[in-house]
């Protein structure tokens, strides 16, 4: 019965460890030859494509060290880094905190997609465009690492190197990923460009974050090597009286870290002037929910 | 290379099943090839058709982008397991009173989307109904029909 299928590519042990330890020897015995599979939803694309020639794929859903739970102390939520998008989106704690998060996780692939990916494999993938990733960096988000040497805290800007490339070490995975909780009051919006509204990569991504004390910050996708995020020098962009042109030319100095390149998506000066348009539309919509946010106070 | 079979224990619409498979198969291929449960088709491989969509453990996945040996221990829906006997559930009864089959090959899928979307949210609006079928894909361009048929059934819940 059988039929003209494809079998993923080449042939590959599977791992199933239950300990951190038997992790550990496991990346220590393969190095380069080990692929991590927490969703899948990337690394089963890279192996079929053959980008990914693993000889052993470590699956790190049995162990029990690792969790898929959201937990909330006094400071913090910390996301395990086996927890779904689906259940990220659908967490009151996130939606209150960081509803941004919610939002930008809810633009990635599609339901079958957020049913199996998770936010810890979408930062690990570190792809320029990772929906994700510009909603935690306006947040000061932090990632837990667990390797040989014992564990450490990243703040996520620092965890990407290139497109791909991470600063993790050499048996090191992320554990979990701890969002501050905010100080003050702020409003917050993602946004982002792409060809078709579904299961499709974003062209370029935009969040930003409003604090009432005036405190800008974007973060950027798709526009570099590496995620940006950047901090309005001064109060200025939160002025809600701004005009469109006003708000821009504040903006642009904001982006010149940008470096977009051409693209089946989109060519640089494309990404480059839609750059500019979404953060002023992602920084208006923030500015609107923070005065939403002090009227329901 | 230890690449051998692992031994697996899945539950597939209701019957379990003990099987070997190997570990670069797909959840997908073990379904149609080792079990023969045709329905679920391979499409994109991608996970961005949504032909291979199943239900694990009660919710929607592109079976293409499984390992096989990740569904141990767990519970899985095709299209196969919607039916009791030979009476289809309601939404492939609206399915093929609003004409929304064309070629039929998304459909499998397309019905297993809504399926899950209908478990989670049995009144959605229309925006709703989209996003749920967002990663579902039709060539014969058949949506309107398809999000009818959505809706159509959506309509009796609760009634």
């Amino acid at each position: 019965m059988e039929t003209r299928q494809m079998p993923v590519t080449g042939e590959f042990r599977l791992a199933r460890p239950e300990t951190l330890d038997e992790l550990a020897s496991l990346l220590a015995k393969y190095g380069d030859g080990a692929a991590i599979l927490a969703g899948g939803t990337d690394l089963l694309v890279k192996l079929r494509s053959g980008k990914v020639i693993p000889r052993v794929v470590i699956d790190l859903k049995q162990i029990r060290a690792l969790s898929a739970e959201i937990i909330e102390d006094e400071a913090s939520l910390l996301i395990g880094c086996l927890a779904l998008l689906s259940d990220i989106i659908a967490d009151e704690r996130v939606r209150t905190f960081f509803p941004v998060l919610a939002e930008a996780a809810s633009t990635v692939g599609s339901v079958q997609i957020r049913n199996r990916a998770t936010l810890a494999g979408n930062i690990c993938n570190a792809s320029p465009a990772a929906d994700t990733v510009p909603a935690l960096l306006v947040h000061e988000a932090v990632v837990e690492l667990a390797g040989a040497d014992g564990s450490r805290s990243l703040p996520l800007k620092e965890l990407f190197v290139g497109p791909g490339k991470t600063a993790l070490k050499k048996g090191e995975i992320v554990t979990a990923v701890r969002l501050p909780k905010p100080k003050e009051a702020y409003g917050s919006a993602f946004q982002r460009l792409t060809r078709r509204r579904g299961v499709d990569l974003a062209t370029i991504n935009v969040a930003c974050l409003v604090q009432a004390s005036g405190k800008v910050r974007f973060a950027f996708g798709a526009v570099g090597p590496t995620p940006i995020v950047v901090d309005a020098p001064d109060g200025r962009l939160a002025d809600p009286s701004l005009g469109n042109q006003d708000r821009e030319n504040l903006i642009a100095p904001l982006i010149e870290k940008a470096h977009p390149i051409s693209d089946v998506r989109a060519s640089t000066d494309y990404r480059a002037a839609m750059l500019l348009v979404y953060s002023r539309r992602t920084l208006e919509e923030a500015l609107r929910r923070l005065s939403n946010n002090n009227r329901g106070a | 290379m230890q690449t051998e079979k692992i031994p697996i224990t899945l539950t597939v619409n209701g019957k379990v099943h003990s099987i070997d498979v190997r570990p670069n198969h797909t959840l997908l291929k073990v379904l149609r090839d080792q079990l023969g449960l045709t329905g679920t088709k391979e499409c994109c491989s991608l996970g961005e058709c949504g032909a291979c969509t199943v239900l694990l453990d009660g919710r929607s996945v592109n079976s293409c982008l499984v390992l096989a040996a990740e569904a141990d221990g767990r519970s899985v829906v095709t299209v196969e397991g919607l039916a009791v006997g030979s009476r289809l559930n309601r939404l492939q009864e609206a399915f093929l009173e609003e004409g929304a089959v064309q070629c039929g090959f998304c459909i499998p899928g397309m019905v297993m989307s809504a399926q899950h979307l209908l478990i989670h949210n049995p009144h959605p609006t229309e925006e709703e109904i989209k996003e749920g079928l967002a990663g579902n894909l039709c060539r014969c361009a058949g949506y309107p029909r398809i999000l009818a048929a959505v809706r159509a059934a959506a309509e009796e819940n609760g009634r």
